[in-house]
């Protein structure tokens, strides 16, 4: 079987930010992470930094031990989507590895021992898979895997079994979202077994009109025919149904998405306080501009990065210290003004 | 309330004043001790009483002996305790990953390097007999024709070591 590569291209940015692919991994021989004493969960680490060693020539990353980390760099680390929610704000011995392009990080002690996640821009979920399968791969050399012929790579958690690996796509659906067709998603994506979720994960609100949508069965069929079917069906069946709401809108209320999505880039290029929200909500609606032609400018990898940058742990780190969240809100609005000025 | 640690439940509770801030600390037997702090439940009287409460429990009551979970910790949970859990609980087992993973009972898929890929294709074939099954009883007759013809490449390519899992 031949297994073509992702062409990351520009036709699908409209619609797709960026693709995840997630493998989780437990060492044989050791109680899962929520059982493991704290002797144990220090020989998990070890374990899985000499399985990293190991693979040093597939990927090179450094590892940062998170006990030993201030909350506002684990808060960074968060909304660069490098460790989820839990993991940053755990408590106990756990960290992660991190690749030098910020693509692929490697949580050890989260749910599982080991889990591992490469990022990618546009709908790329097959060269995503690539990188962490030969990581994989290599850290085996030095890791053995819990692995049941029957039930596949072992997990605390019985989503998590067989091959373990999920599928992920950030999607920006706010056709959708103003047509009132969200609903219909959210049911259809339930019957194949998807799992949408907001901007940051698992219980994140979706912000800025974000679904990240992902397989939610692990077992019982193959790396390759999941991710088939989520590259080449499901992820183009949604992105087709959102251009059409698109277009449904352009049709019926051009004028009003028209005035909307100007005002929206008006008052982000003149307010002196923002919120996260108002923020993530009005450049949603400048992002819709963009693609659909309505708006000339800001461009859009311009406005996808911001989506990132107002949040709140950017800023601090921009800023060099912590915001109170009335400071948070100026400097947030200094930085959309300063980006969009010229838009 | 569980061990600030783990999952366990916590059978010591301490307040502890560190660097000037008061907190509280609770934790299970397993972290108490391996944090030295003696486990105030540990009187004889209440060490005769838990032990006979553990002998009632595990009598008949599945244990893992990987882990000490009981069946109980697992349904409650539904999270495995440790590898060795999964054989330990053999239908508990089996009622928790179909209903997390919409039926599916078989692995189907990449293994660890090294690890024997004809017993792949030996369960490649049985979750196949499985979907004959299903689509024969929806009477999917051209779905059903469709896996025969799987099964029978299956059946061809065993002998000679295929498979690449990649
Ligand atoms: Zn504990
Ligand atoms: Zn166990």
């Amino acid at each position: 079987m031949s297994h073509p590569k992702d062409h990351p291209s520009k036709d699908d940015a409209d619609v797709v930010l960026t693709s995840r692919a997630r493998l989780a991994r437990n060492l044989s021989g050791m109680p899962f992470v929520h059982l493991a004493s704290e002797t144990q969960l220090h020989a998990i680490i070890d374990k899985a930094k000499q399985g990293l060693a190991a693979a040093e020539e597939t990927e090179q990353t450094n590892w940062i031990d998170l006990e030993e980390t201030d909350a506002l760099h684990r808060r960074l680390l968060y909304e660069r989507h490098l460790i989820s929610r839990p993991h940053a704000d755990a408590n106990g011995p756990r960290g992660v590895a991190v690749a030098q392009d910020a693509m692929l990080s490697i949580m050890v002690n989260e749910e599982d021992h080991v889990r591992m996640h490469a990022l990618g821009t546009g709908l790329t979920p097959r060269n995503c898979f690539d990188r962490i399968k030969k990581l994989d791969e290599a850290m085996q050399a030095s890791a053995e895997w819990a692995f049941h012929p029957r039930w596949g790579f072992q997990s605390a958690c019985p989503t998590n079994v067989g091959t373990a690996v999920r599928f992920s796509a950030m999607l920006h659906l706010p056709g959708l979202r103003l047509t009132g067709e969200l609903d219909k998603v959210r049911q259809a994506a339930k019957d194949l077994h998807l799992a949408v979720r907001g901007y940051y994960g698992e219980g994140s609100e979706s912000s800025g009109n974000f679904y990240q949508v992902s397989n939610q069965i692990t077992l019982g069929c193959s790396e390759d025919e999941l991710l088939d079917r989520f590259r080449e069906t499901i992820v183009p069946g949604i992105i087709e149904y959102e251009r059409a709401a698109r277009r449904m809108l352009l049709k019926q209320s051009a004028t009003q998405l028209e005035d909307r999505v100007h005002r929206d880039l008006a008052v982000l290029q003149s307010a002196r306080r923002v919120k996260v929200d108002e923020a993530m909500r009005r450049l949603s609606m400048i992002r819709l501009g963009c693609c659909t032609g309505l708006l000339d400018g800001p461009p859009l990898d311009l406005v996808n990065g911001l989506f990132q940058q107002v949040q709140t742990g950017h800023l601090q780190q921009l800023t060099n210290r912590t915001l109170t969240p009335e400071e948070a809100q100026i400097a947030r609005a200094d930085l959309l003004r300063a980006r969009l000025s010229n838009a | 309330m569980k061990c600030d640690r783990c999952n366990r439940p916590a059978v010591v509770h301490q307040l502890v004043i560190k660097d000037g801030n008061k907190h509280e600390m609770h934790l299970c037997e397993a972290h108490a001790a391996e944090a030295g702090i003696p486990n105030p439940g540990k009187h004889p009287v209440n060490e005769l009483m838990s032990s006979l409460t553990t002998q009632v429990k595990s009598a008949g009551m599945p244990t893992c002996k990987g882990c000490g979970c009981t069946l109980t910790d697992i349904r409650k949970s539904s999270r495995f305790g440790c590898p060795q859990c999964y054989d330990a609980f053999g239908q508990a087992t089996e009622a928790l990953v179909r209903s997390a993973q919409g039926g599916s009972s078989q692995h189907v898929g990449r293994a660890p390097l090294g690890q024997a890929p004809e017993n792949q294709s030996q369960y490649e074939s049985q979750r196949l007999v499985q979907e004959l099954d299903r689509a024969v009883r929806a009477e999917q007759y051209e779905r059903a024709a469709e896996i025969k013809s799987k099964l029978a490449d299956l059946a061809d390519q065993r002998p000679s070591k295929k498979e690449d899992t990649k």
